[in-house]
């Protein structure tokens, strides 16, 4: 009844290629939109931006990376932390190294800094697939991490690899407050997401598709699988670094490269899976889900007044977090997008399902 | 060359703990084509059980012997990786029967994370050690060919026996047995076995009750010799270039590529990592595995990848 596209026709071709072309679907993302922009930088205190939406922002941009390589042209990667670690030092090393380089071309730099190496250890997806493609994405993960751990320049000799960024600011306005921080990631990320959806509609996405769903009908149809996966390769690693510049600019300060260990890239990964692979709200969806579970369940034993040691929770947490995404797993191996769009199915017919 | 022959032994000890956790990686996934990430949780698991069980069950029954308590801590972990065979294949395989390879692997990993979570409940997250009776001290052979001879652990010596021992058992059970060779056909063809009349489930409960005897074993080892902790899951992410290197598909494979692996990172670190800053222990395998990936896709032994439309 109140989502219905009945009567809403489509008489010209710019109408018929809208990203939203049922008009309630307008309105819910110009609604959510207001409130990202408008109502919670009224509302929302400290903690949430610092604890809960900055990450939750960022990491959704890492995940939407993620998932153009993963989820959209069938290439299993775990080396997600290895590339945002790229993007971070590189965009570091820039703003260091360089006087008066602006956050945003640093942050852009810092991107295509994570381009080139993505490409780099993209290349092996041309000789081999799947499961073995992932353990040579491994090899980029450890690397990076010896990487910038031993090799002074990279980090402007500091010991142990860490290393900080103070006094941001984005055209003469300093991001500082946790709220013109949240602003900033937000707009970033809707531009990125913007041009993820594009991306993935126009001619260059239809080719990795193709290369996911087989490769060797694809190559026969025309479609050179070098350049398809290895331009896949280019604009996930191009995203993911630059959320890796974000993660550790706005949301760390400060950090080292445990900061962007293995853990970043399984827990990535999760959110790609647990979202939907190929699907832009999925890596959303799954952001949220992976980044307000842990807080959620930290929070249940205290709720409940029942005394636990931090310890045993860390380990109950762990011990949920992995039953979750085996039953996730089972009931809906295509993540949450499918059961929104499923959600969006029955919602067309309601209330009159025939 | 005394030196080189010490890092070399060292090396190939190491290597031998390697091949133990590939061996359950690779029996997994011929037996049922899924890439168990979960291993080294395994390995953790078995190994907080046994040193966990060994410390309680003398408690329990009274008595003070060493070798009876862990004989019956051995047999009781061994009983708790059947279970969890059994657990897994039952509330987790079967219901993601037919789904693609991805799915799967991501299952192991949720099952990583419970067991992770699971174990350290259960038995604690301090650090635990496993007596077994390892000798410690170290011995000296070949003192006639060099001054001082070429310093060898004992343990790593048992060790590798050990790991030698249960690869022979194993290669026994899969060439001679009844149940071995029902294994081998359903890791040749899924469909064709059922059609047969062997039973999937039953096969797919005793795989992983064989990576579990597996895991097992190497926690003793790593377990006695590193302390049992944490960081012994991490071990068992070098199983992976192991696996790549020695092909998915072949239990000799695991072996070799072990060793090579082992040997290579010991001989690496010593002769090349002085010259890029050191610690280059943490990727040289991954590096090696990638490389080899790009020249012989299938690993050394594994079976030729094949594409067919």
């Amino acid at each position: 009844m109140l989502y219905r596209e009945n009567g809403q026709f489509k008489t010209s071709y710019a109408a018929d290629q809208q990203i939203f072309p049922i008009f309630q679907e307008r309105w819910a993302m110009a609604l959510l939109l207001l409130v990202a922009f408008v109502v919670l930088p009224l509302v929302g205190s400290e903690y949430w931006f610092r604890a809960i939406l900055i990450p939750f922002l960022i990491l959704s941009l890492a995940a939407l990376g993620l998932n153009i390589l993963v989820g959209y042209c069938g290439q299993i990667s775990l080396g997600t932390g290895a590339f945002m670690a790229v993007g971070a030092y590189a965009a570091y090393n820039f703003m260091v190294r360089i006087d008066g380089m602006p956050l945003i071309v640093a942050m852009l730099l810092g991107g295509l800094s994570a381009t080139v190496i993505g490409v780099l250890f993209g290349i092996p997806s041309l000789r081999i697939k799947g499961l073995y493609l992932a353990v040579a994405t491994l090899a980029a993960q450890f690397f990076t991490d010896w990487a910038f751990l031993r090799i002074g320049w990279f980090t402007n000799n500091s010991s142990s690899g860490s290393v900080s960024m103070a006094r941001l600011d984005v055209f003469g306005l300093p991001i500082e407050s946790p709220v013109t921080k949240y602003l900033f990631v937000l707009t970033v990320v809707c531009v990125f997401a913007l041009m993820a959806k594009n991306l993935v509609r126009s001619a260059v996405g239809r080719q990795w598709m193709a290369i996911r769903d087989m490769d060797v009908a694809a190559a026969v149809i025309g479609i050179r699988p070098m350049y398809a996966k290895l331009s896949a390769f280019a604009v996930s690693s191009f995203i993911v670094g630059v959320a890796g510049v974000l993660w550790a600019f706005i949301h760390l300060g400060a950090w080292e490269p445990a900061a962007f260990s293995i853990d970043r890239s399984f827990q990535l990964l999760f959110m790609v899976i647990i979202g939907g692979l190929g699907s832009i709200s999925g890596a959303f969806l799954g952001a949220a889900f992976i980044v307000l579970l842990p807080l959620a369940l930290d929070q249940v034993p205290h709720l409940l007044g029942i005394p636990l040691s931090t310890a045993t929770i860390t380990h109950l947490v762990h011990m949920i977090f992995g039953a979750l995404i085996v039953f996730f797993l089972i009931v809906e191996p295509h993540g949450l997008a499918k059961l929104w769009s499923v959600g969006k199915q029955k919602l067309r017919l309601w209330p009159f399902p025939h | 060359m005394g030196f080189f022959l010490e890092t070399l032994f060292g090396g190939l000890m190491a290597g031998m703990l390697y091949s133990l956790i590939a061996l359950g990686f690779v029996l997994i996934y011929k037996a049922s084509g899924v890439f168990n990430f979960a291993q080294g949780a395994m390995v953790l698991f078995a190994a907080l059980a046994m040193s966990r069980f060994a410390e309680w069950i003398p408690q329990w029954l009274g008595f003070e012997s060493l070798l009876l308590a862990n004989l019956l801590a051995f047999i009781a972990a061994m009983a708790l990786m059947v279970v969890l065979a059994w657990a897994i294949e039952r509330l987790c395989l079967s219901k993601l029967v037919n789904q693609e390879g991805i799915t799967l692997l991501m299952a192991t990993l949720g099952i990583a994370y419970f067991l992770d979570g699971f174990g350290q409940t259960l038995f604690g997250s301090d650090i635990y050690n496993i007596n077994v009776g390892m000798p410690k001290d170290p011995a000296f052979i070949l003192e006639g060919m060099f001054e001082g001879g070429v310093m060898i652990s004992k343990e790593d010596l048992v060790a590798a026996v050990i790991a030698a021992l249960l690869v022979v058992v194993l290669a026994l059970f899969f060439q001679k047995t009844k149940t071995g060779r029902a294994l081998r056909a359903v890791a040749d063809d899924h469909q064709a076995a059922q059609s047969i009349g062997i039973p999937l489930n039953k096969i797919w409960v005793i795989v992983w009750s064989v990576a579990g005897f597996a895991a097992l074993v190497a926690g003793i080892i790593w377990g006695s010799k590193l302390g049992v902790q944490f960081t012994l899951s991490l071990v068992a992410l070098k199983a992976l270039p192991v696996v790549i290197l020695g092909g998915l598909t072949s239990v000799p494979g695991a072996i070799i590529g072990g060793l090579i692996i082992g040997v290579g990172e010991k001989l690496s670190e010593i002769y090349i990592g002085p010259m890029l800053g050191g610690g280059i222990e943490i990727w040289f395998a991954y590096v090696l595995a990638l490389g080899f990936l790009l020249v012989r896709p299938q690993g050394l032994f594994g079976e030729k990848i094949i594409d067919r439309v």
